[in-house]
């Protein structure tokens, strides 16, 4: 019996008859990315395959390394299999990676969202016979309320909080959240000014995406230029001496965690916003159902539960162990790549 | 009820003590009076009974979600909260409820005798009718306490802002034992009378801990100790030939203690006494575990109170022939106690008197200290001779000095997700000691739960280790590969039946994470026990 197309290996997701990996978590030679994020893009490859979209995005964030760029649907072939990719709608020039062999189709998902944010190009539907998807929130308590209604409250939030002559501190992680936040403020409320590492993003995806103008804070920024403004600031940034200059001020995060009440306490956050890049509880079971693939592979978030699940609903499924780490370490760790810039 | 929803939310939704003071303020400007004494009761645990239990809450909540049971398990093992859950898991709507929260907790009160079918339909129609945030709020008063960081403290001064009446008077309008469903706003908090005040207790004086060095108190001749009891502080009242028997968490115990039942007459009418309530077996003072044994007890049998007795312990005389004693020097009160209780000191063994010691050095003080495990308290109260009895925790007359807590090191064993908070990180942990096992080989075994103690990042590091190193899951607890060591502290220790360990601790919290240890270097059973007086 053949191995299967894709197996998951102690360095990543591994296409043995192409001799080629999806976004591996250890230094390999050939290296599919499907976004710029740190748990899927990481440093030491030796060549980088992705969207054309993604390419300054990882070259901003890893450096020098050699790296090609695809489009959406162009297919290219090593050693008899086909690979392509799809759009994901996660954030910019993320990825789905559909592998082909013999007639065997196979998805990698990578991160991926359903609802269309206007920034990413939108979530593509790919039939195959294998789909391994994330389940970051795969529990029937996450339900995401549509965009415009989340912008909505975010800026009637920043309004309020001017009224009251107070600064809103938006945090978001500066690859896509913080982009897909600053699209949608409202700009005649006020200024929008951002952190160090929100504005180095901005600048590496302004030449895709249209984007609202900011203020970079530096140490010259003063401190009566901010009052009332709104602040976009990655979650690391929270509880640092670099916040202090906003006084007075309130904070806010958007992100799929804040729909527990618990999460925003813990992190001591104000104001909750639930506004995710991944796919909710309906957005995970409808893209299953559509890709007509009846062999599904769980892999980060709350795999055991969901591929339970997907089992009483008739599908083979079972998950894997990967070091992705969805929205957790999004919200939780430090960027690893990113310095905060005081 | 959106009022309310909003309230709660707003309070939910901030960490900040003014900001939460100035919603509740706010509330009470415009609420209408039977919405307030509401949110009173609320806010001070005084939700009506649960009309449904939560197994067919779960269920008829899952019924509308139309999820497998288990999948609704997990689910509310994660979100760590049942209205939550039920909240975050109904299919969502955009309506509001018109109805008012006095209205729904009427039909929360008229549900409970409901035949079952009824209360299904009510509940079901309920939550398909509210939004997500009217829909927690709404499961919750039928579920439990709100948790969001509103104390009754803080919401008497806000009360007392909206109100314009004196913060301690209303602090002592709201003690006691009074239903929101027949009292008037108007009696509970504007009518000043005396005739409904017959069980109600005065609020406890509660002392911080002292600070620094003993010495800065000053002059030792201006204090008296005393020891600190490790019992349930209570508040017992005489009038009009009855008694009522309060805890510190202003619950009324009066039916838990019959002991105390015939010092009426002894003890005359219109006294209140402060006083520590202790187990007493064997004719010494017993264990906080020993009293445990009663505490949870609906009916205290007639083998119970044989095998764990319990005495008062007298503190202080708050009310003496009808008349506050609380703005008297701490010393006047004694003398009436104290001659109160030579009155009927041969005639109830119930009824003692916590010993007021004199001091003439600090050093004396420490040294009394140094004897407080022996005489089974957990430490010291030092109380100026001038002090009035005041309201709630206050600085500067009194103050606390307890024994250092006892410490071991054990070995994290097991793990469970926190709630609230902390429901998505595992913040609950269990943790074990070495003993030899029959065949001479030394194995863990769990001694003590804990989960407080540590920082905000060390739970995270600590959350992020359990999920990488479960050996197994049961239901919400995992097991963990032993490897992480945390010091543990607890003020007390009994030998104990019910545990496996066979030990039982008071109060066990985390003192540090003892990174510098290896599982090898933990303490063992025999180590805890030798720690047994």
């Amino acid at each position: 019996m053949n191995p299967p197309l894709l197996q998951f290996n102690d360095k990543g997701i591994y296409c043995a008859q192409a001799n080629v990996y999806i976004d591996p978590w250890r230094p390999v030679k050939n290296a599919i990315i499907t976004h710029g994020h740190a748990d899927h893009s990481r440093w030491g490859h030796q060549n980088y395959i992705t969207h054309h979209t993604n390419v300054p995005i990882i070259k901003h964030r890893l450096g020098a390394i050699s790296v090609t760029g695809k489009n959406w649907n162009e297919t290219f072939v090593v050693n008899n299999v086909k690979f392509s990719l799809h759009p994901a709608g996660h954030i910019i020039g993320s990825s789905q990676v559909r592998v082909e062999y013999k007639g065997e189709v196979w998805v990698f998902t990578g991160d991926y969202k359903t609802e269309d944010d206007g920034i990413a190009v939108p979530y593509e539907v790919v039939k195959c016979h294998t789909f391994i998807t994330e389940c970051t929130f795969g529990l029937p308590v996450f339900k995401w309320t549509p965009q415009t209604e989340v912008m909505n409250s975010i800026n009637r939030w920043w309004s309020e909080n001017k009224a009251e002559g107070k600064t809103s501190i938006l945090f978001g992680y500066s690859l896509g959240k913080a982009q897909r936040l600053l699209k949608y403020l409202d700009t005649n409320i006020g200024k929008i000014y951002t952190h160090g590492a929100i504005e180095n993003m901005n600048n590496v995806i302004r030449p895709m995406v249209a984007l609202p103008e900011t203020t970079l804070i530096t140490r010259e920024t003063k401190k009566e230029a901010i009052s009332g403004n709104l602040v976009l600031a990655p979650p690391s940034a929270h509880g640092t001496t670099w916040i202090r200059k906003m006084t007075p001020f309130v904070t806010g995060t958007a992100s799929g965690w804040m729909a527990f009440r618990g999460a925003r306490r813990r992190r001591a956050i104000d104001k909750g916003f639930v506004l995710s890049d991944h796919c909710d509880w309906d957005g995970l079971l409808s893209s299953i159902k559509a890709t007509g693939a009846e062999k599904i592979i769980c892999t980060h978030g709350y795999t055991d539960i969901f591929s339970k699940y997907l089992r009483e609903l008739g599908y083979d499924a079972r998950t894997e162990k990967t070091q992705y780490e969805g929205e957790n370490a999004e919200m939780n760790k430090e960027e690893d790549l990113e310095k905060i810039i005081p | 009820m959106r009022n309310f929803a909003n309230l709660i939310k707003t309070l939910d939704s901030s960490n900040k003590t003014n900001v939460k003071v100035e919603a509740l303020t706010a509330y009470f400007r415009t609420a209408s009076p039977e919405d307030k004494v509401w949110t009173i009761a609320i806010l001070s645990h005084r939700r009506p009974a649960r009309p449904v239990n939560t197994t067919l809450l779960r269920l008829w909540a899952n019924e509308l979600a139309n999820i497998p049971m288990w999948l609704f398990e997990e689910s509310y093992h994660i979100v760590g909260d049942l209205a939550e859950t039920i909240a975050l898991i109904i299919p969502t709507n955009e309506a509001n409820s018109s109805k008012s929260l006095t209205t729904y907790l009427q039909e929360i009160i008229a549900l409970k005798s409901k035949p079952e079918a009824e209360k299904k339909t009510y509940l079901q129609e309920n939550w398909l009718a509210l939004n997500y945030y009217e829909r927690f709020v709404f499961t919750k008063l039928i579920t439990g306490s709100f948790r969001i960081g509103v104390s009754q403290k803080l919401m008497t001064k806000a009360l007392s802002k909206a109100e314009g009446i004196d913060e301690n008077i209303l602090a002592y309008k709201l003690m006691g034992n009074w239903n929101p469903n027949t009292i008037t706003f108007h009696d509970l908090i504007l009518a000043e009378k005396s005739s409904d005040y017959i069980s109600k207790p005065y609020p406890f004086y509660l002392a911080y801990p002292v600070e620094g060095e003993i010495e800065s108190l000053g002059d030792p001749k201006d204090w008296y100790m005393e020891h600190k009891w490790d019992g349930i502080r209570s508040q017992t009242i005489f009038r009009e030939d009855q008694i009522f028997i309060w805890s510190r968490g202003e619950e009324l115990v009066t039916d838990k203690y019959p002991e105390f039942h015939d010092l009426i007459g002894l003890i005359p009418n219109g006294t209140v006494i402060d006083a520590e309530i202790l187990a007493f077996p064997n004719n010494q003072i017993g264990t906080f575990n020993d009293l445990q044994t009663r505490i949870g007890r609906k009916i205290i049998s007639n083998a119970v109170l044989k095998k764990t007795p319990v005495i008062l312990k007298a503190y202080d005389v708050l009310e003496w022939e009808g008349k506050d004693l609380r703005n008297y020097p701490y010393e006047y009160r004694r003398d009436v106690l104290e001659k109160l209780y030579q009155t009927i000191e041969n005639k109830k063994l119930q009824f003692h008197l916590s010993e007021r010691i004199k001091i003439n050095s600090w050093d004396e003080v420490t040294a009394e200290r140094m004897q407080a495990r022996e005489k089974r308290s957990e430490g010291l109260m030092l109380k100026r001779k001038d002090s009035t009895y005041q309201v709630g925790r206050k600085k500067g007359d009194w103050w606390k000095w307890k024994l250092e807590p006892l410490t071991i090191d054990a070995v994290l064993t097991y793990a469970m997700r926190g709630s609230g908070r902390r429901s998505t990180l595992f913040t609950d942990y269990t943790f074990a000691l070495w003993q030899e096992n029959e065949h001479g080989e030394k194995e863990l075994v769990t001694f003590a739960k804990a989960y407080s103690g540590l920082t905000d990042a060390e739970f995270r590091k600590v959350d992020d280790f359990i999920k990488k190193n479960t050996i197994d899951k049961f239901g919400p607890v995992r097991s963990v590969t032993p490897q992480l060591v945390f010091e543990i502290g607890f003020e007390g220790i009994a030998l104990s039946k019910r545990h496996k360990s066979g030990i039982a601790t008071r109060f066990p919290r985390i003192l540090r994470w003892r990174q510098d240890k290896k599982i090898e270097e933990a303490n063992s059973i025999e180590d805890l026990k030798n720690m047994i007086i």
